[in-house]
Formats: structure tokens, sequence, C-alpha cells
């Protein structure tokens, strides 16, 4: 993991389910609309293992990461 | 048509797990053709990440237009009146509809509006808590807790009188009951949605602060009568049936792992990974929605042709050794298992972020005020025959 971890959201694809936002409230929030909002696209290693566990889990699969 | 004897396939149990044939189907050959009780077969998938591969392709995978038991149960109702009854029900729609509606909903559920929504859930839980302490033990913690808590909250969401709910609890619980003939069933939910319609008809009159209200006067263009109609009754629905059943299988659960039980009790900051465990080990809504494979498809090595039904078993994914290490254990220390219990895909529940919400309250609080909790039989009333599983009773004492 030498690369930077990069967070791609898509807007478009989000349901707005929240579990972005209950799993890392540091990188993710919703809108008042319930979409997600991505407050740091390329979080500190020490959100990395929330942000992968948030990924992963996106019931809508809006969020990516870069190396993946 | 006759009332049906035997539990259908996929929501077999065994106590709190899924059934040991379906385990074998999953750890087996992972998918297998079934006999539903409408008269069709339907493809049954078992396996966490095929599962979720469905739930996620709504393309291949969509919600049928006409569900076989629609075909069987009501034969002379046309197409027509089939949409207008499905106005608004989520559960049974595709792209654009679901998405258009989805949308105008998710903001009334983000975490941050749940949040605003936790002081009035505590009072709510607390208030109840009270009740059971005056009245003295033992108590049938269903009736007395895990049913009115999430009902008074989702009729003060939603904007439904509570006063009224004699009317809706048992019609709610029936309609979901397989063993109820499905004319009945069909009859049920006729009557649900003439009990919203009138609901509706007063929100359109006078729309309040609640989400109904809210719908109507932010959305009253968009969004039709019929389809405020479905949508309040999806809601209504859901959030009695689904959290009322968490709260008192849950308690079971952790009642009949005593370690587990413990555990939470002296340190209530595990909650968050206990609800999710929780959820993931007792999966109460056993199947997501049938769908219809649009196209040719493979499941697990199965060749599956296009026009054919397939039924989603999330109590075997949700236990997948493929998932997770020692999946039938109870393990409140587990953290971030991806599990479906709430489904996933564009239909995952839309009130899972209220769900979690009054979990989260309701059981540290339930602990706190009954450190001694037990049940009173060593028998439980598990409801077999409910599209959600729980328990139809729970004497507990303390």
């Amino acid at each position: 993991m030498s690369e930077p971890l990069q967070v791609r959201a898509d807007r478009n694809v989000c349901i707005g389910a929240g579990m972005c936002v209950m799993t890392c409230e540091e990188v993710f929030d919703q809108d008042d609309d319930g979409i997600v909002l991505l407050l740091l696209p390329t979080p500190p290693a020490e959100y990395a293992t929330a942000v992968r566990q948030a990924v992963r889990n996106c019931p809508s699969g809006a969020l990516t990461l870069r190396d993946e | 048509m006759s009332e049906i004897s035997t539990v259908p396939i996929h929501m077999r149990r065994a106590g709190f797990d899924p059934a040991p044939e379906l385990s074998e189907l999953r750890d087996g050959e992972g998918v297998r053709r079934i006999p539903t009780q409408f008269g069709v077969d339907a493809w049954l998938v078992t396996r966490f990440a095929d599962v979720r591969a469905v739930l996620s392709d709504v393309e291949r995978f969509k919600q049928p237009a006409r569900l076989p038991f629609q075909s069987a149960s009501m034969p002379d109702i046309s197409d027509e009146e089939l949409v207008r009854r499905q106005a608004g029900n989520l559960l049974a729609l595709n792209p654009p509809e679901h998405t258009r509606l989805r949308r105008i909903l998710t903001p009334e559920f983000t975490v941050r509006r749940m949040r605003r929504m936790e002081p009035r859930i505590q009072e709510i839980v607390e208030e109840h808590l009270d009740v059971m302490e005056r009245n003295g033990s033992p108590a049938d913690l269903v009736s007395s807790f895990a049913l009115p808590v999430p009902s008074l909250v989702i009729c003060e969401l939603l904007g439904v009188p509570y006063e009224e709910r004699a009317v809706f609890q048992d019609r709610t619980s029936r309609l979901l009951d397989v063993s109820v003939p499905l004319e009945q069933r069909m009859e049920l939910q006729l009557e649900s949605r003439a009990y919203m319609a009138e609901l509706v008809a007063r929100t359109q009159a006078d729309p309040g602060e609640e989400l109904l209200g809210m719908l109507v006067r932010e959305h009253g263009d968009a969004v039709t009568a019929e389809e405020l109609i479905g949508i309040g009754n999806l809601l209504l629905v859901a959030g009695h049936e689904t959290t009322s059943n968490m709260l008192s299988i849950g308690t079971l659960a952790l009642l009949r792992n005593p370690d587990q039980f413990e555990l939470l009790k002296k340190e209530p900051e595990r909650i968050d990974d206990a609800v999710e465990e929780l959820m993931r080990w007792l999966s109460v809504v056993h199947s997501g929605t049938a769908k219809v494979t649009t196209t040719d498809v493979e499941i697990a090595g199965q060749h599956i042709p296009a026009g054919e039904l397939v039924m989603l078993a999330l109590p075997t994914a949700n236990r997948d050794p493929e998932l997770l290490d020692n999946p039938d254990k109870l393990d409140i220390t587990r953290h971030g298992v991806g599990h479906v219990a709430f489904g996933h895909g564009l239909h995952h529940c839309l009130g899972a972020p209220l769900a979690r919400m009054e979990m989260r309250i309701a059981f540290p609080a339930l602990l706190r005020r009954f450190p001694g909790l037990r049940a009173v039989s060593d028998e439980a009333a598990f409801r077999s025959f409910h599209v959600v599983y729980g328990l139809s009773s729970f004497e507990v004492a303390w």
C-alpha cells in the first residue's frame, strides 16, 4: 500500500443508504437529498480499513477505489 | 385454495439457524430448482456471493410485473389493476419508477435525520420499559416492548394515528403469514390499501409535518395518491414487522448465548457491532423479493434460462463460510462483516438507518433496565410461517 488510497463516489448510482456515513463519517457524508458526499477523496491511512469496508459494503456499488 | 401446512423450503429454519437442508444446499451445488406454493418452480440461490450478485444486477434480474401467485390467486384481475395496486410499493418496482420514488424518500432516512429522531426514540423506549417495570415480572416482551416501540416510532414518523393501531397491527401480521390462504391475504392487502387511502385523503386535505404530509406538500404533483397509498402501506408494514421481530428474537438469541448477553451488558459500547451481528445471524427476512431473469444467466455453475423465477435465501448467505469464519457462531465482537440481512443493490432496505437506530437504543436500554432478564420457558414460540421470522410471544422475567 505505497500509493495513497483514492476513493470515487458516483452520485448518480448512490441510493442514499448511508452505510458509508455509518462506517466512516470522517470520509463520507450525505447531502440533504441523502446522496453521498466525499469529504476526503484521498483519505489518510488511518481510515484505510474503514474506507475499504465502506466501499465493499456499499449496497449500490457507488463507491470505488482507484487501486481496484 | 387450501391453507398451506408445510413451511415453504426457502423459509425453513431450525430455531435460529437456516434448516440443515438449506445449509447443505449452499455448501453443495449452491442453487437448486424448488417447487413453490404458487404452482411454478423457482431457482433458490443460497450462497453469499451469488445472492449479492443477483441483488446487484437489476438488468438481468427484474422485479416481475406479475408474480406467479398473482396469476394463481387473481386470474381475473387485469394487469392495469395490478399496476394500480402495486403503485408506490418500492419492492415491486423497477427503474425508472423505483428510482423516482426512492429519490423522493431517501432524504427522509439519512443518517443525520435518524440522529435527530434519537431522543424521541429513547423516550419511547424508556416509557415502555417504565410500564413493564410497573406491571412487574413476568411480561410478554413482544406485546409490551418489541412490537409497540417500533410501531409507535413508525406511526409518528409517517403520520399514522397510533390509536388506530388495533386496526392495522393484526392485519399487518396476518398479511405476512403464509399459512393464511392466498385469497385471504389478497383481501387483507385490499383492506390495507383502503385504510391507507382514507388516511392519504385526510393527509391531502390537511397535510401535517410527518412523512406523508411532507410528501403531499413537497411532492404533491410528482407523487400520485395511489403511490402515496403504496408508500404508506409499505413503510407501515416494514416498520412494524422487521424491527419488532429483531427486538424479540434478538433478545432471545442473546439470552440463549449468555456469554454474549453478559458481554453486551458489561460493554454496551459494542452495540453497533452487536446489532450487525444479530442481523446477520438471525436474518429475520428469510428471502429477498422474487426476481425474474431477463436473459439466460449462470449462477453457481447452473444455467438458468430467461423468464425463470429466482429466489434468494438470505439466512444461508449470511452464514456462508466464504463470507466469514465460524459463521454459525453468534459473536458480537465481529466487525465490518458485509451481511445481506438488509438486502443489497437498489432495493437495499430504505429504513435500515431507522431500524439500526431503534435497535442500538432498545437492546442496551432493555439490558440496563433488567440486568437479570431471563426467559420464563425453555420453549420458544418461533413464527415458522411468517415472511418475517421472529417470535409470536416471548414471556420474560427479571
